[in-house]
Parts: structure tokens; C-alpha cells; sequence
């Protein structure tokens, strides 16, 4: 290989030292939050836990684990993942299957509904009175049913199935397989990447959407893990605030107990990031992909 | 062709009703359209219809249907409003804020991964960069506020470790420090996710023409300005133009969770943010949708703009 000359060298080392950098500012704050959630409450607030907890401890989260609200919380954005994920992908992929029909009547008027829905939209306001007109609120369903069909993924599944070989259709036919059996039988199947993809994103949205609860849910017990994780972490800087105002008094509470609101928070943190860090590998591996499919659209 | 004959010659003039026995005959395949159609009606077409509340003074106990037509009041309204200037000032310095830092910082992080020749160190740094990307907005503001927390926050004991301050500083409960935390967060959760386009820009670039450029003795510096920069630039114009009909949304879920302290409510207001507080805290609907679709419509413009502009640099989006 080529010499680097002095110039090019400096350069390249510039670069190693910013990258570094940020990799390190995007690592640290999980690692940190990680060993903050390891670590008793009462020992973190004396100060100096960074890269390693000092009082280990698995109270935090024997804490959260206990608590009936946090497990309410998680059981409804485990059912808002599972459901709205199932119930999406399957109806998106019907939608995109008839779509695809050369002979479907009215198929040229229908895609220009769907798409002018991706640039304009009638906003926030209109949209939450007529989710209230429909009686949604607080109800689970308004966690599925406004987001059952996506018309991002309408279109990638159109393409897909576009892409299938038109012999195999042919042949389901003349065996007497109709349109519907067609897809269930031979389409689906054939399906499983691009099925794979739109699924771990549309699950990825559910598990992380927060503001659709914190509008249209008001009881307890249908509140996602999200809203209620935010709900903590503001509580958490209202003590913050009492305790810039008084910090003697701030001090003698926290040595009283060992968890504090700090430490059960990075803990319920680290639980509602752990299912993004398990599905982690598997969307890298497909969201390349995901990426270029959706700019090519644009 | 030939099919077309064949039905002429059995319908010469009915072609509407055989367009609807059509219709009934292909039954299954409408239905597999049909329900999605209709959930897209409700869901996107009637809230399209609701932005008429804006000239309305929509009552819930009258419905939208019965609630009288009022104009422009709820325009004039927001223009006169002591928060019109606020909210718009918050508006733009953010916008603006976002995208002088937040746009080109992909492109350098692109253009600097290029550069690293050591193949694990880069895989290193792209799985870690893109990973906040999928975090949750909740999730990424407790981390902001655990790093700058008073209360033993990384941050602050960093600055007092390097004795540059004496006692930690409240970071989220002073104004002047909300701008900046709210653009590095925006910057921090996207960077490495927004630079994977421009990555595959870069891939597709000819390596021939920087073994030319080596030859004629150019540094790696001009070899990035004068070939790469170039050959990527339609990419960057497409999501140039893509942004700038993106500037008016100053932010939203960040604005939210992070400036959940009231104090910081003069800096951290803008238009999404406030149609949220006067619409669905407050229940001032008609106001709220006002302010919405006006924001809607300057959008619009600018994105018009901002395609007329690159079209005549010959890269438009339409």
C-alpha cells in the first residue's frame, strides 16, 4: 500500500479520535443507566458511579418486578406489540395483495387515496376529536385500529409481490386455488424476509410509541409501560427541583432508604429498552435494506 | 386488446352496468381492498375534512356538524396573541438550529467512516451509532436527564472533577441551556441512523476516479471535496429539499419530554408543542386546529420553494 503522506495521516487520525468520541457519548449513557440500575439508590446519590456499579444490587428491579402498576404496564405494551403487529402486518399484506390485481376495478383511484395520505393529513386536533367521536378513548383498541393499515408498507408489499413469479400464481389458479387461498397458500409463504422486515419495524413502533397513551388513555390500567416510564421520570424531576431548594432535608431522605426514584427509574429504563436491544441483531441486518427500499420511493 | 372487442361486441351500451357486474364478479379481490379502504377514509380523509374546525367555534356537546361557521377568527386570534412571537420565534431558532447542525452532521459522519480503512472499528461504530435511533423518546430523554441530572448526573460530576464549576448546574431547569441540549439530543438519536443513505451514496461512487486523483498527487481532503462531495450532492439536495418541507417541525415528543419543567416553557414552545397545550390540554379545538393548518400551509410552501429552487439545479423531486 501507498505511504499516507503527513496531511492524510493527520487527518485519519482526527477521524479515529471523533469517531471514537462518539461512539463512546452514544455507549456511555446506556452503560451508565445499565450500572446505575445495578447499583443501590442510596449509594449512587453519594456520587461517583460511572463505569461500574460499586454496591451491587438487584433490589431496583426486584422493585420494579413487584410493582403492579410497572407490570400492568408492561403486560399492555406486550399486548399492543403482539396484536397490533399481527393484526398490521396481516390486514397491510391483504390490502397490498389486492392491489396488486391487474383486473381489481378502481385499482388507479385507490392508490391515489392511499397515496396523498402520505403528504397531507388533517393533523393532530381533527384527528383526536374523531378518535373521541368514536368512543376510543380509553379504549385498547385505539392502540390497533387507527394504525392497521400502513400505507408505507402497503407499498413495499405491493413490490414484493410484484416480484413473484407470475407461473405460480398461474398455476394455483388452474388448481383451482381462488385469489384468497392463493395468498394464504402460495403468497404468505413466500413472504417470510420481506414479512420479517415490516414486522420488526411495526413491532419496534408499537413497543416505542408513547404519545397516542398519554392523549387518548387516562385510567391506569391500559397505560403502556412507556407513558408510565415518563410519568416516573417526571416525578423524578419535580424531587430534583424540591431538592436544588433543600438539600439538607433531600439528603437525610435518600440515606433512609437504599432505592431511590433515580435508581428504580434507570431500572424500569433498562427493561423497556431490553426488548429493542433483543430485536437489536435482526433489524440491523434488515433496516439497510428498509432504508434504500424507502428513499427509492421518495 | 382482442378483450376489449370481445366485450363491445356483447355490451355495445351498457358500459356501466357491465362495469358493476365486473365489480360483483371480482367480489374476492375487492374485498381484500375494500375494508383497507375504508379504515383509510375514516382514519386520514375525515380528520383531512375536520381541519374545517378550524373556521368554526366547534362545541362537543353540538358536534362538528352544528357548531357555527366563525371565519378567520381563530387566525386573527393567533396572530394577536401575545404567544404569536413566542411560539414563532421558538419555531424558527429551533428549526433552524436543527437543521445548520442536524443536516450536515450525517453527511461528515458518512464521509468520515468512509475514510477508516479498519473494517471492525467501522462495523463498531455504525452498530453503535445507529442504535438510538430505535430507542423510544422516553427512553433517550431519562438518559439525557440521568446524564444531566444535579443529583450525581455524569455530566456534572465530569465539570467538577475538571473544577470548571463549583456547584452542579441544573441543566434542564435553566433556559439558556435547552436550545443546545435539545439539538445535541436530535443530533445524538439520528446521526448514525440518517448517515446510512449517504453511506450508500458514497459506496456507489466510481473508484477510478480517485485513483486519478491519487495519481495527480490530490490529499484525502480534496479528494473528499472535489469527488465525493460532487458525486453525492443529488442525494443531499433530494433530502435537502425533504427538510426544508420538514423545517416547521421544530420538534415534538423531544420538546415535550424534555422540557417538562414549566419554567422552560418561554424557550421551548413551539407550534406543534402549543397546538398540543391549547387544543387537547386546554380543549380550545377550534384555536388549535387554526394554528395547525396554518402551519400546514406555510409548510407546503416551503417545500414548493424549496423544489423550485433545486430544480433549477436540475435535481427536483417532482
Amino acid at each position: 500500500m501507498r505511504r499516507l503522506s503527513y496531511g492524510d495521516r493527520s487527518m485519519l487520525i482526527i477521524i479515529y479520535i471523533l469517531l471514537s468520541l462518539l461512539a463512546f457519548t452514544t455507549f456511555y449513557p446506556f452503560w451508565n443507566a445499565l450500572v446505575i440500575s445495578f447499583n443501590t439508590g442510596r449509594d449512587t446519590s453519594l456520587g461517583g458511579v460511572t463505569f461500574w456499579p460499586r454496591d451491587w444490587t438487584w433490589e431496583n428491579y426486584s422493585i420494579v418486578f413487584g410493582d403492579s402498576r410497572l407490570l400492568g404496564g408492561f403486560s399492555i405494551s406486550v399486548l399492543r406489540t403482539v396484536i397490533g403487529t399481527v393484526t398490521s402486518i396481516l390486514a397491510t399484506a391483504i390490502f397490498a395483495y389486492g392491489m396488486t390485481k391487474k383486473e381489481l376495478i378502481g385499482r388507479k383511484l385507490y392508490m391515489v387515496v392511499c397515496i396523498i395520505t402520505l403528504y397531507f393529513s388533517g393533523g393532530l386536533i381533527p384527528t383526536y376529536l374523531l378518535i373521541r367521536e368514536l368512543g376510543l378513548m380509553n379504549s385498547f383498541w385505539v392502540f390497533i385500529i387507527p394504525s392497521l393499515i400502513s400505507v408505507w408498507n402497503m407499498i413495499i408489499f405491493r413490490t414484493f409481490f410484484n416480484g413473484l413469479p407470475d407461473g405460480l400464481l398461474e398455476s394455483a389458479k388452474i388448481d383451482g386455488c381462488g385469489n384468497w387461498g392463493t395468498f394464504f397458500r402460495i403468497v404468505l409463504p413466500l413472504s417470510g424476509p420481506v414479512i420479517a422486515t415490516l414486522a420488526l419495524f411495526t413491532a419496534v413502533y408499537h413497543w416505542n410509541e408513547w404519545f397516542l397513551p398519554s392523549i387518548y388513555i387516562t385510567t391506569d390500567n391500559l397505560m403502556p409501560i412507556q407513558p408510565l416510564l415518563k410519568q416516573i421520570l417526571n416525578s423524578n424531576i419535580v424531587t430534583e427541583h424540591v431538592s436544588s431548594l433543600d438539600t439538607a432535608a433531600q439528603g437525610q431522605l435518600g440515606r433512609m432508604q437504599t432505592v431511590t426514584s433515580k435508581s428504580l427509574s434507570m431500572a424500569t429504563m433498562m427493561v423497556a429498552t431490553l426488548p429493542i436491544i433483543l430485536v437489536y441483531p435482526f433489524l440491523q441486518k434488515y433496516f439497510v435494506k428498509g432504508v434504500l427500499v424507502g428513499s427509492l420511493k421518495e | 386488446m382482442a378483450q376489449l372487442s370481445v366485450d363491445r361486441d356483447f355490451m355495445p351500451k351498457k358500459k356501466l352496468g357491465n362495469t358493476f357486474i365486473r365489480f360483483l364478479k371480482q367480489w374476492d379481490i375487492q374485498l381484500m381492498v375494500l375494508p383497507g379502504l375504508a379504515l383509510i377514509l375514516v382514519f386520514n380523509y375525515i380528520p383531512m375534512y375536520g381541519v374545517l374546525t378550524a373556521f368554526k367555534d366547534y362545541n362537543i356537546i353540538r358536534g362538528f356538524i352544528d357548531s357555527p361557521w366563525v371565519g378567520l377568527k381563530h387566525f386573527e386570534m393567533f396572530f394577536n396573541s401575545p404567544d404569536f412571537q413566542e411560539v414563532m420565534r421558538n419555531t424558527i431558532v429551533i428549526s433552524l438550529l436543527k437543521f445548520g447542525i442536524g443536516f450536515p452532521a450525517p453527511i461528515i459522519l458518512a464521509l468520515m467512516l468512509n475514510e477508516v480503512r479498519h473494517m471492525v472499528f467501522k462495523r463498531f461504530v455504525q452498530t453503535v451509532s445507529y442504535l438510538p435511533h430505535f430507542l423510544s423518546w422516553v427512553i433517550v430523554a431519562g438518559m439525557v436527564m440521568s446524564m444531566l441530572s444535579t443529583d450525581n448526573g455524569s455530566v456534572n460530576m465530569l465539570l467538577e472533577k475538571m473544577n470548571l464549576i463549583d456547584e452542579p448546574i441544573n441543566f434542564l431547569s435553566l433556559p439558556e441551556y435547552f436550545w443546545s441540549i435539545l439539538v445535541s439530543t436530535g443530533v445524538w438519536k439520528e446521526i448514525g441512523f440518517a448517515s446510512i443513505v449517504y453511506l450508500a451514496a458514497i459506496a456507489g461512487v466510481d473508484p477510478h476516479m480517485y485513483e486519478a486523483a491519487e495519481m495527480d498527487g490530490a490529499s484525502k481532503l480534496k479528494q473528499i471535496y472535489l469527488i465525493t462531495l460532487p458525486s453525492i450532492m443529488p442525494v443531499v439536495i433530494i433530502f435537502m429539499i425533504l427538510a426544508i418541507g420538514n423545517l416547521l417541525n421544530a420538534g415534538f415528543e423531544d420538546i415535550l419530554l424534555l422540557a417538562s419543567n414549566p419554567i422552560l416553557r418561554d424557550v421551548s414552545d413551539v407550534i406543534d408543542t402549543y397546538v398540543y397545550r391549547v387544543g387537547i390540554q386546554n380543549s380550545r379545538f377550534s384555536y388549535a386546529t387554526a394554528i395547525g393548518l396554518f402551519k400546514a400551509l406555510i409548510s407546503v410552501g416551503m417545500l414548493v420553494l424549496a423544489n423550485w429552487f433545486a430544480r433549477r439545479s436540475g435535481n427536483s423531486l417532482w
